[in-house]
């Protein structure tokens, strides 16, 4: 029920509709919720919708955090 | 999957591991609820709680929309297609859920009622559009995710003047079921299950924003970690609280903020608040009448509330006697415990709302709990 993926906008429609990509599978869904996401963009897409936009630089900053906490203490550089 | 393969790395997962185990005092404990069946459903199905140090333990929350929808607004529903002739339309994951009866919509359907799984609320706003002639109700359930596509199909039908689509209104409410977890006498008086903290839903807070949760933090000192929906994200989350706990803080923090933010998404909340408005009170399976919990439609957009269009009276169904839903939803009792798990109550033969739907707290545990056995901790197969 609660499953939602993040997907890839692809192209923009008319309707505020967007083509999306999630992992390979396109899809047209709904960026009514959203505002001012343009192609390229991530999304998080849930029962047909884009419900919030993805960090990139967010992401990038949560995966080097998680990395730098599995290191031994003073192992760190 | 962009964004979520990096999230399953095996490496970086047991580096958490080691983390959380180092960090986590010896003889402490650190209980954290996980309220959302996303969550439940990613510890179970990667084993997160094999990763963890004996005195690091999660509790499963109720947070499975399809868990706690109770009987009687099923019933609402299977009576409107079976005795008011409407097409009723809902997402796959309530077809199956156990009714008054023996009955489930699924059974509904079979026996005749014209009962149709629909992917987004938009389809039932289309399939509404395509036989005029019917009266369409769309069964909408979930929590603060799926609420604002539902408030944009009932705004786009009264401007476009779908006179036939109306919405059996379900829709809950996060904060509230937390506070009446907190608040429950079970775990005030009994004092059996003290929560050291929450980890905090993810999508949900991408519409609601991390601001709703500084409340109790506050007043419960219970510290929140807002967390994704993959296993690193729950690990990394995990790390945060046993950190919070061992500093003696009570905050909220945001695991996911490539995603939420402290405000969330704020056209969908204006959305919200312009067509919903908060119910003094509704009836949470496992929980039980929970107030200020739930949305109805307001009065401007009477038309299209199949409870105004219908005059449903909501008759409450007690549950299953044996089934200890409630209990295993606050944190008092684990699936096994239940003497029916398994045996009479299976996914495929569910007794009580915790086995319906993959993200309730039972049928996790029933479908990747036997695992649990295992030598070789399933994370290994599962992220690699
Ligand atoms: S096993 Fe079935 S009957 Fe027992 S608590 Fe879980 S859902 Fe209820």
């Amino acid at each position: 029920m609660c499953l939602a993926v993040p997907a890839r906008i692809v192209s923009l429609e008319a309707d505020d509709q967007a083509v999306i990509d999630a992992g390979g599978i396109r899809k047209r869904v709904s960026i009514a919720l959203v505002e001012g996401v343009v192609p390229g963009d991530y999304v998080i897409v849930h029962v047909g919708y884009a419900l919030a936009r993805l960090d990139p630089d967010a992401a990038a900053e949560t995966l080097a955090a998680m990395a730098a906490a599995g290191l031994e203490p003073g192992e760190l550089v | 999957m962009k964004y979520v393969d990096e999230f399953r790395d095996r490496e970086l997962g047991r580096g958490l591991a080691a983390a959380i185990a180092r960090e986590a005092v010896p003889g402490r404990r650190y209980q954290f609820m996980e309220f959302c069946g996303g969550h439940t459903h990613a510890i179970s199905r990667y084993g997160v709680a094999d990763l963890l140090p004996a005195n690091v333990r999660m509790i499963h929350g109720p947070g499975c929309p399809v868990c706690v929808l109770p009987i009687g607004r099923i019933d609402l529903a299977i009576g409107l297609a079976l005795e008011r002739n409407v097409i009723l339309c809902s997402y796959g994951d309530t077809m199956r859920v156990p009714a008054s009866n023996g009955r489930s919509l699924l059974r509904a359907k079979a026996e005749g009622g014209d009962i149709r799984m629909v992917y987004s609320a938009a389809d039932a706003l289309r399939i509404a559009r395509e036989n005029p002639a019917r009266e369409v109700v769309f069964l909408a359930i979930g929590f603060e995710t799926t609420t604002p596509p539902t408030a944009l199909v009932i705004r786009e039908a009264q401007a476009t003047g779908v006179g036939n689509f109306s919405v059996l209104s379900n829709h809950v409410l996060t904060p509230a079921a937390i506070v009446n977890i907190l608040q429950s006498p079970e775990v005030r008086t009994l004092g059996t299950v003290p929560l050291d903290g929450f980890v905090g839903p993810a999508h949900v807070s991408s519409i609601i924003g991390t601001r709703p949760y500084e409340f109790f933090a506050e007043e419960f000192r219970k510290p929140v970690v807002i967390a994704g929906f993959e296993p690193l994200d729950v690990m990394q989350a995990i790390l945060m609280l046993v950190r919070q706990v061992n500093e003696g803080r009570a905050e909220v923090e945001n695991q996911f903020h490539r995603v939420v933010d402290r405000a969330g998404n704020q056209k969908a909340q204006a959305l919200v608040a312009e067509v919903f408005e908060l119910r003094r009170e509704f009836e949470w399976r496992g929980l039980g009448t929970v107030p200020y919990s739930a949305l109805a439609i307001r009065a401007t957009f009477a038309a299209h509330d199949a409870e105004r269009r219908f005059e449903l009276q909501y008759q409450p169904v007690p549950d299953n006697k044996a089934c200890d839903c409630g209990a295993i939803l606050r944190g008092l009792k684990r699936p096994t415990d239940c003497r029916l798990f398994g045996g009479a109550c299976t996914p495929e033969t569910p007794m009580g709302s915790c086995m319906v739907s993959s993200e309730g707290a039972c049928a996790a545990h029933y479908s990747y709990g036997r695992f649990r056995d295992r030598p070789q901790a399933p994370l290994a197969a599962e992220m690699a």
